[in-house]
């Protein structure tokens, strides 16, 4: 790892003005970052350690029935937070289902934003990458790419985001509250995460300095407790990144939908919002046949990047199968093995 | 950038050390390098494998990924602060009876992991147990019996 800088600002305005300064970089849980800099994948000059700023660290719940979540809570605090796994279930079990015990205990919500794919080709300095050097090719194109995007991808880059939070927080209209040097702005997830075009190196909304200082859910997203469910296939059982990952949520009225969300993860360079989906579902039926139009709806647009067409159907089944266990309704307690398709099924094994 | 070495004052097992470090130096080198004990292993140095799995203020992370100037003021636990007056910590003693290894290089990482596993209450299956100790890799797969020595040592914590 190279050397750097190290500071550890003790305000908030502090910790904007020094990582304005080019070649800065903030420091959180640091479980991304740090093996970043260890490949020598990024090299900051300085290090501006945030994790001890204060006020960051909260849950608040908002008069307006909303929720405000600091950018500095660990995914651990989070995800095991009683009330919040009870309103917002769908986030709890994808915050569970990903990385280990000890990585949600470092990991924090604003980092898990700004998570960097985990294309492999991204993390071999040896190998072209757009996004690591604009202009210097893409190695994944024609490489091992089975795992890639499907939708939203360019030939300039075909990576996807890694995160599993970010897949049901899209589908509950999460805004991300970011501090920078023009003072404090929100924006949306959904318009967060760029796709890549012809400039990967250009992952998100943020300028230079700009600090995530919290995410919030609007009153709306807790009117889908009853019915929310993330679900997500692995190459292991457990302690993997996503293939295919959806979040799905419903309201149930009468065997009809009042209000329906989906999101995919594992699939595009950023978390995928289906509104089209949505509009499927909408006050139709809540049926099998349905959830399958929901579903070719979602993957309309989706087109293979390289060895990765079986992602399509995964991505199908995977929806379909979301939306069947989120009508099901939210387990009493989440499964031992959050997240997997293979832990609702009575009486198969968790670990099959 | 101005090439150097900062102070840092690290808690270990209760210990107070006074250090000059790169900022880039990790916990994890700072205690194998600097400190000498060298319970806490190097793996996969890319957080991974769980082998350098170390309690800061109580809870278990990883040190690898945690740079020491991270930890400074914190409270952090080792391998070699788990025994108390020469006797071994139930988590420990349940590795032993249990055959819960075969090389060991994993097993105080396993081990800093399954007493925080307990701790946090996530040992009450053997689904809830594989689960929750997921983040440590044993590549000799001794996976069944630390299963065993994790559920042992849960039951005996809880009488």
């Amino acid at each position: 790892m190279r050397d750097f800088d190290y500071i550890r600002p003790a305000t908030i305005p502090d910790a904007i003005a020094a990582a304005a300064e080019p070649g800065s970089a903030y420091l959180a849980g640091g479980t991304n970052l740090l093996d970043l800099m260890k490949g020598g994948v990024t090299s900051p000059e300085r290090i501006v350690d945030i994790s001890r700023l204060p006020e960051l660290n909260r849950i608040e719940r908002l008069d307006d029935g909303g929720l405000r979540i600091g950018a500095l809570v660990r995914n651990a605090d989070l995800a095991h937070d009683a009330a919040f796994a009870r309103t917002y279930p769908a986030v709890a079990e994808a915050l569970l289902s990903g990385a280990s015990a000890q990585l949600r205990n470092a990991a924090t919500v604003g980092g898990n934003l700004l998570q960097r794919t985990r294309c492999s080709y991204f993390y071999d300095t040896a190998s072209a990458c757009n996004k690591r050097e604009p202009s210097a090719g893409c190695a994944a194109l024609g490489g091992e790419n089975r795992l890639h995007a499907v939708l939203g991808w360019s030939d300039a880059c075909i990576a996807t985001h890694p995160s599993d939070f970010c897949v049901p927080l899209v589908a509950l209209d999460a805004v991300v509250e970011i501090e920078g040097k023009a003072g404090r702005r929100h924006v949306t997830l959904a318009e967060f995460h760029r796709l890549p075009g012809d400039t990967p190196q250009r992952e998100n909304a943020l300028e230079p300095g700009d600090l995530i200082v919290a995410v919030r859910l609007p009153a709306e997203a807790a009117s889908f407790a009853a019915n929310a469910r993330y679900l997500k296939v692995r190459e292991r059982t457990s302690y993997a990144f996503a293939v295919v990952s959806a979040a799905a949520a419903l309201v149930v009225d009468g065997g009809k939908i009042r209000a329906a969300r989906l999101a995919l993860g594992g699939v595009a360079a950023k978390p995928w919002r289906s509104r089209s989906a949505e509009a499927v579902l909408l006050g139709a039926g809540a049926n099998e046949a349905n959830f399958i139009r929901a579903a070719d709806a979602a993957l309309a647009d989706a087109s293979p990047s390289g060895d990765n067409a079986f992602k399509i159907e995964l991505a199908r089944r995977i929806v379909v199968r979301a939306l069947m266990s989120a009508q099901a309704g939210t387990p009493e307690r989440l499964p031992a093995l959050p997240a997997s398709p293979f832990s609702n099924i009575p009486g198969a094994r968790h670990d099959a | 950038m101005t090439k150097t070495t900062i102070p840092i004052h690290l808690d270990i097992n209760g210990q107070h050390h006074e250090l000059q470090l790169e900022p880039r130096v990790t916990l994890l080198d700072a205690l194998r390098d600097r400190l000498a004990p060298t319970g806490t292993k190097k793996g996969c140095d890319h957080g991974q494998c769980g082998a350098c799995t170390v309690h800061v203020d109580g809870e278990r992370v990883l040190a690898c990924l945690t740079l020491a100037a991270q930890a400074q003021g914190r409270a952090i636990t080792t391998i070699e602060g788990l025994a108390r007056e020469g006797e071994l910590h139930p988590v420990q003693a349940a590795f032993l009876e249990q055959d819960a290894f075969q090389c060991g290089y994993c097993t105080s990482g396993q081990i800093m992991s399954a007493v925080a596993c307990i701790r946090e209450g996530h040992a009450g299956s053997d689904d809830e147990i594989r689960e929750y100790m997921a983040g440590n890799l044993c590549r000799c797969g001794a996976y069944p019996h630390i299963v065993a020595a994790v559920r042992q040592a849960a039951l005996e914590v809880a009488s």
